[in-house]
């Protein structure tokens, strides 16, 4: 079910490489901010105004780099934005091709079962917190594993390089506390 | 045009990263707990073609060197790096592979991505504070590429040329891809009967 290394890795690759060759490297964190602006926009629309040669916001963060986030959120059919959308269609696809997830693993996966039983609660505050975790982590590091590991090392950027050590630096021997068994 | 471009990519994208793997969190928590690295052997074999044709197509003027984009380099991305590793651990999930993962119907991947959004937007409430702390302090000039790429409007940390560099490292990358073992505890770690 799983593809093979190579084939796997070939395939993957070549995607990293269409998208630089056709538009600009894959990345996906940034989205996650421009969701929550065009949420936080739509209930208070001072948040994100026009001005004569673009966009700014109320919000630092959103207003920085001449309002670069504060304008794809007042324009939600952008490249970035769409490319997550059709993540979401192309993930959903190959998993209906493929049989789906099976019933058993769609709110605890196997090894976290293997090591902390098998509550749907416990699992979704988890990874609830995590996910809080990670996106401030990506949003701080201006990236994420898309972005910054795989375009940025394929980029021979530093800051790939940096963002991986810190990444795998703190991953491995968390998940070597964590999943003993399985 | 770059919109439907956005449709095929991110298609393949999301369909490629459940095709490896990728949502599945028992393979990434196995990949990070050492005893199963089929995981990182695809990614790394994936950065290395990556790089190979994305500089090599640049030697060959095959491919427009305008549409790098090199990230900044400052303390933070390390800080953040490390704090994403634990979350990422935790759930098998990153911002990537947990929208794949919720998409494919992994229910735990859906409250990923709730708190996801929170943690953005807790971002940008505290960008202010965060900015006033070192944490944005640049390292080796910030936008930098590790050779000097010819054409392209960033530095290199060094003067060695930048697209030679991309295609020897883009093989290195693949032959670690190769050299690496599947499991790097040299055991199975068994699971206990129910």
């Amino acid at each position: 079910m799983t593809l093979n290394w190579k084939t796997g890795g070939l395939a993957l690759g070549l995607v990293f490489f269409l998208a630089v060759l056709l538009v600009k490297p894959i990345g996906v964190s940034t989205q996650f901010v421009i969701l929550d602006s065009i949420v936080w926009n739509a209930v208070d629309s001072e948040v994100i105004t026009k001005t004569a040669d673009g966009y700014t916001s109320s919000n630092a963060y959103l207003a920085k780099s001449n309002g670069k986030y504060a304008k794809n959120a007042a324009n939600p059919l952008n490249y970035s934005f769409l490319f997550v959308v059709a993540m979401v269609i192309g993930a959903a696809g190959s998993s209906f091709l493929r049989g789906g997830v099976a019933k058993t693993d769609r709110s605890v996966p196997e090894l976290w079962r293997a090591n902390f039983g098998d509550s749907p609660v416990r699992r979704y505050i988890a990874t609830f917190i995590a996910g809080f975790v990670v996106l401030y982590g990506a949003r701080l590091a201006g990236g994420c594993t898309s972005g910054h590991m795989m375009s940025g090392m394929m980029q021979t950027s530093l800051s790939g390089y940096i963002f991986a050590l810190g990444a795998f630096g703190a991953a491995i021997p968390t998940a070597m506390i964590l999943f003993k068994r399985g | 045009m770059t919109l439907i471009l956005a449709l095929v990519i991110g298609a393949a994208f999301g369909a490629v990263l459940d095709r490896i793997g990728a949502t599945n969190p028992d393979l990434i928590g196995k990949m990070l707990n050492l005893t199963n690295l089929n995981l990182a052997k695809t990614i790394l074999l994936a950065i290395g073609i990556g790089s190979m044709l994305m500089f090599g197509g640049q030697m060959l003027g095959l491919v427009d060197v305008a549409h790098m984009s090199v990230k900044s380099a400052y303390v933070g991305v390390f800080v953040g790096g490390a704090l994403l590793g634990v979350g990422w651990a935790v759930s098998g999930y990153c911002p990537g592979t947990g929208i794949a993962a919720a998409a494919a119907g992994r229910k735990d991947a859906l409250f990923f991505i709730a708190g996801g959004l929170l943690g953005a937007a807790a971002y940008m409430a505290t960008y202010t504070s965060v900015k006033a702390t070192g944490l944005m302090e640049k390292i080796g000039g910030g936008k930098v590429t590790l050779g000097t790429v010819p054409g392209a409007k960033y530095d290199g940390l060094t003067a060695v040329s930048g697209d030679i560099l991309g295609v020897i490292l883009g093989i290195v990358i693949i032959l670690v891809a190769y050299s690496l073992p599947e499991n790097m505890r040299g055991k199975t770690v068994i699971v206990a009967a129910e």
